[in-house]
């Protein structure tokens, strides 16, 4: 239907991002494009509805072909009707203020007429479950409401194909399963190709029927799931399991895994019961409540820090994670209850000493840079916190080896700025470290980096906290897990307890071999 | 109930009409009487149907604008005291002036007169404001903007866009600022503008390149079927068109410019503007979701908004003192100018009320 032919990309010739690319997708099917952070997966979802080159600059050869006719030298705008096409964040694509409305801009661009549009709003209302949210406004609903009506106002347009650029990055799992069923049945039943880029291919590699991987040259391999996975750099962790126990055919879903663990014939012997903390306890809340306007944030949040271990805060979006973080350290005002680092309420000392004591990295890490190299940010942050030259950059070196000094921060890949930021956090040395969804944009050995310097963290004595949805990251780093729901806590302790009990936080691992196992990297040593 | 009386947001167009004839009317009076009458009619009116949207929270603000306007211009008046009038209220010491600074007086005697000019023409600028400020909050300008003429769209696009990013440049702001304390201060002030200004312009930037790649992937800006000849035709017609206005505007306020240059030369300039208009629209393959409909009630409002200009017009024709009263007179106000205001406040009931979607926003994170 769609045809990407011997199509390359680059912003010089001697570098090119994609290398002589063929692709044909046919209708009704799903397909999983993966690889590295920065190796050009968003690149080749922009060819097919020509943002790729039109916005990002660069030169395009090939050619790309909808049912034989090339279309490459259209503007994205007049492939609109073609190629629907749903952006990472769909907050900032928002044209109007309503859901109906937006719902019905791309068919006004396109000139149909008022009953074609009326039936078409209506349709996809059903079909996207948002017929009670029609009227409301857009800032109102939650984030996979929002993903879901950014899907719509594509879909009104009757698209062909619909290119999404990972659409359940910022989501928590129910939020994403949610929209993932949603584009299922648009394959199936509608019989819309869909495209769709993710890094969490956890989540969408069961549906797949295709999967294609970007190489660290440009190349592509395309094939079905099971065999593309076999040599991938990126895998989700039930690949990697089935990898290590050289399980043939590759499973790819949590059932078909687990028949294969039950006739594996190996004798493995169960790791460890965590064992309960002997730290000393650095951060003590009692009965915390925060306000929102009217509506309780928080309420009667008790929770404990100790030193020498990760804690995982996990919840739904809008549980209240951020704004207990926010609490901890110090600047959201409290309505009631105590809170005390080491003793002392960060609330009630000034900003300089706060960051000695707590250390946060917000969710949108980059609001902490401003300067232009890397070298700048680390000479500037030591001077702030009063410390020798060359600290944070000795930090930055550890967290993340090998970022030249004279980068800059807009340019480094997502786990080297967040390394920049923690490493200028970490300057005036606090004791406590916070973390708000550093895991956002990053690919399984990113996340493997992070994990390592967190643990690394923890070993220093340090108390860290990590609010995140990503429930495979927290069984790789994590000691103990608290899960908010509607800002108060419902569960807390350690993780292999935690997420046993909760179904929709266990990891693949455990809910293939069990609840005694989190991770592949455990199996991995009890096999040894 | 009948079905005029259903729940529905009106054309934003006729609360525009509406107010803009509460605004000519105060503009033509100063009996503080009557301005306090369209402060009253226009905050009733904005109390009985203002929609749920943001800007209808924003006419507190142009009420404090109001009350603002009217303290500055009585205290101008009193610090620099105008002479005029004989009645003196109170003498305030007179601060000397250079000889050059001659004709300008600081404090001095304070005449009952120069406060009273003071406060009529202060109340007059705020009951223009605050009628303006009532359109604002009785209809989304957002909606307004799209119920421009098709020719107008792309424009109309722009500004809607620009006013929607205002609000997320604000959270953007509160998130840097929450952000800023989570590292040390840089030193000196341009070193801590710069720490706001970097990330807070980064991230409104780049927030505006996916906002363009997004519409343009939606079709925003699709040619249509004009030739390249027919747009040149139509940016002409519109040039042409409004350099007439132009200069059709300027021979009408300057009396001694030739004749033929006054209204012949704006109703031409008009007149191609409109041809411009319509031969843009026509080439425009754009449609409409459901655009505001416009029934008796709009006709309505659009009528009682126009009833006080055009009576306050005749009556400024026939008996100026009525709506200039002197500052040494008590105001009076006539039966037909009261009920001619009155008229202006019939909106606040006989209009349907606004559809209500009562949903406070999710705000997470950082911010009070």
């Amino acid at each position: 239907m769609i045809e990407l032919r011997g199509v390359s990309f680059g912003y010089d010739a001697a570098d090119l991002v994609l290398r002589d690319i063929d692709l044909g997708l046919e209708d009704g099917e799903f397909v999983v494009v993966a690889g590295r952070t920065g190796v050009g997966k968003s690149t080749l979802l922009g060819t097919f509805n020509g943002l790729v080159p039109q916005f990002t600059g660069g030169t395009l050869t090939g050619d790309i072909l909808v049912d034989g006719r090339s279309i490459i030298d259209r503007p994205s705008r007049e492939r609109a009707h073609l190629v629907g096409y749903v952006g990472q964040d769909p907050d900032a694509g928002f044209v109007t203020d309503s859901v109906e409305e937006e719902l019905a801009y791309g068919m006004e661009q396109l000139g149909l007429d008022a009953a074609t549009m009326r039936r078409r709003v209506e349709e996809t209302l059903d079909l996207l479950g948002l017929v009670d949210l029609r009227d409301r406004d857009l800032s109102t609903l939650s984030g996979g409401q929002q993903q879901r009506v950014a899907i719509g106002s594509v879909l009104t347009m009757h698209p062909r194909l619909l290119v999404l650029d990972e659409p359940t990055s910022a989501l928590d799992s129910t939020a994403a399963e949610d929209v993932l069923a949603t584009l299922m049945r648009l394959a199936h039943d509608v019989g819309i190709t869909v495209l769709i880029a993710e890094h969490r291919l956890e989540r969408v590699v069961p549906f797949a029927d295709r999967l294609c991987l970007i190489e660290d040259d440009g190349g592509l391999t395309v094939g079905p799931p099971g065999q593309v996975l076999r040599h991938a750099p990126v895998v989700p962790p039930i690949v990697a399991l089935g990898r290590l126990a050289a399980w043939e055919p590759l499973p790819l879903s949590v059932r078909e895994a687990r028949r294969r663990a039950r006739t594996w014939d190996v004798d493995l012997k169960a790791p460890p019961p965590p064992v309960t903390s002997t730290g000393r306890t650095v951060v003590e809340t009692r009965d915390v409540t925060v306000a929102h306007g009217r509506r309780a944030a928080l309420s009667g949040v008790d929770l404990t820090l100790v030193a020498g271990e990760v804690t995982a805060l996990m919840g739904r979006n809008g549980s209240g994670k951020s704004t207990l973080l926010w609490t901890l350290q110090g600047s959201r005002t409290r309505i009631a209850g105590s809170v005390a680092v080491d003793g002392v309420d960060p609330a009630g000392i000034a900003p300089a000493e706060r960051r000695t004591r707590v250390g946060l990295v917000p969710q949108t890490a980059a609001d902490l840079l401003y300067l232009e190299t890397v070298a700048q940010e680390c000479a500037a942050s030591d001077e702030e916190s009063e410390k020798p030259r060359g600290d944070c950059r000795t930090l930055l070196d550890q967290l993340a080896p090998g970022i030249p000094d004279d980068r800059h921060p807009r340019d480094l890949s997502e786990g080297q700025r967040l390394a920049l930021v923690l490493a200028i956090v970490l300057t005036s040395e606090p004791e406590v470290v916070l973390l708000d969804e550093p895991t956002r944009g990053l690919d399984y050995p990113g996340k493997a980096a992070l994990a390592r310097a967190l643990t690394q963290l923890a070993a220093q004595g340090r108390a860290v906290l990590v609010a995140t949805h990503d429930v495979e990251f927290v069984a790789e780093v994590a000691d103990r897990v608290v899960v908010l729901a509607n800002g108060e806590v419902v569960s807390s302790g350690p993780t292999a307890l935690v997420v046993s009990e909760t179904p929709a936080f266990a990891p693949q691992v455990s809910k293939i071999m069990g609840p005694d196992w989190l991770t592949v990297a455990q199996v991995a040593e009890a096999l040894s | 109930m009948t079905a005029a009386r259903l729940q529905r947001d009106l054309h934003p167009l006729a609360w525009w009409v509406w107010a803009l004839g509460l605004v000519v009317a105060a503009s033509m009076t100063t009996n503080p009487l009557v301005l306090l009458l369209v402060v009253a009619i226009a905050s009733l009116v904005v109390a009985q149907r203002h929609g749920d949207h943001p800007w209808a929270r924003a006419f507190r603000l142009y009420l404090l604008l109001g009350l603002a306007i009217v303290v500055i211009r009585v205290a101008f008046r009193i610090v620099l005291g105008g002479a005029d009038g004989t009645t003196v209220l109170v003498t305030l010491p007179e601060i000397p002036l250079p000889s050059w600074a001659a004709g300008i007086r600081l404090l001095g005697p304070v005449t009952s007169e120069a406060v009273l000019a003071g406060l009529y023409d202060g109340l007059r600028l705020a009951g223009i404001v605050i009628a303006i400020g009532a359109a604002n909050a009785l209809a989304n300008p957002k909606r307004l903007l799209r119920s421009l003429p098709p020719a107008l769209y792309e424009v109309g696009s722009a500004l809607v866009v620009a006013v929607t990013v205002l609000p997320q440049i604000a959270d953007s702001v509160r998130r840097v600022r929450a952000a800023r304390q989570l590292r040390g201060e840089p030193a000196g002030r341009w070193g801590r503008l710069r720490r706001l200004v970097v990330p807070v312009l980064e991230d409104a930037l780049e927030r505006s390149m996916r906002l363009a790649a997004g519409m343009d992937a939606r079709g925003y800006g699709r040619s249509g079927t004009s030739t390249p000849q027919q747009r040149r035709a139509t940016g002409l017609l519109m040039i042409v068109g409004m350099l007439g206005i132009c200069v059709g505007v300027y021979a009408v306020l300057d009396q001694t410019a030739p004749r033929v240059l006054a209204l012949p030369m704006l109703l031409a300039g008009c007149g191609l503007a409109l041809a411009g208009f319509v031969s843009a629209g026509r080439r425009v393959q754009r449609t409409r979701y459901r655009p505001d409909r416009w029934a008796p009630a709009e006709v309505l409002v659009v009528a009682c908004g126009l009833v006080p200009a055009v009576t306050f017009w005749a009556v400024g024709r026939a008996d100026p003192s009525l709506l200039h009263p002197g500052v040494n007179e008590v105001p009076a106000v006539t039966l037909p100018v009261l009920l001619a205001v009155l008229v202006a406040a019939f909106p606040a009931g006989a209009t349907p009320r606004p559809a209500t979607i009562q949903v406070q926003p999710l705000r997470v994170g950082a911010g009070r």
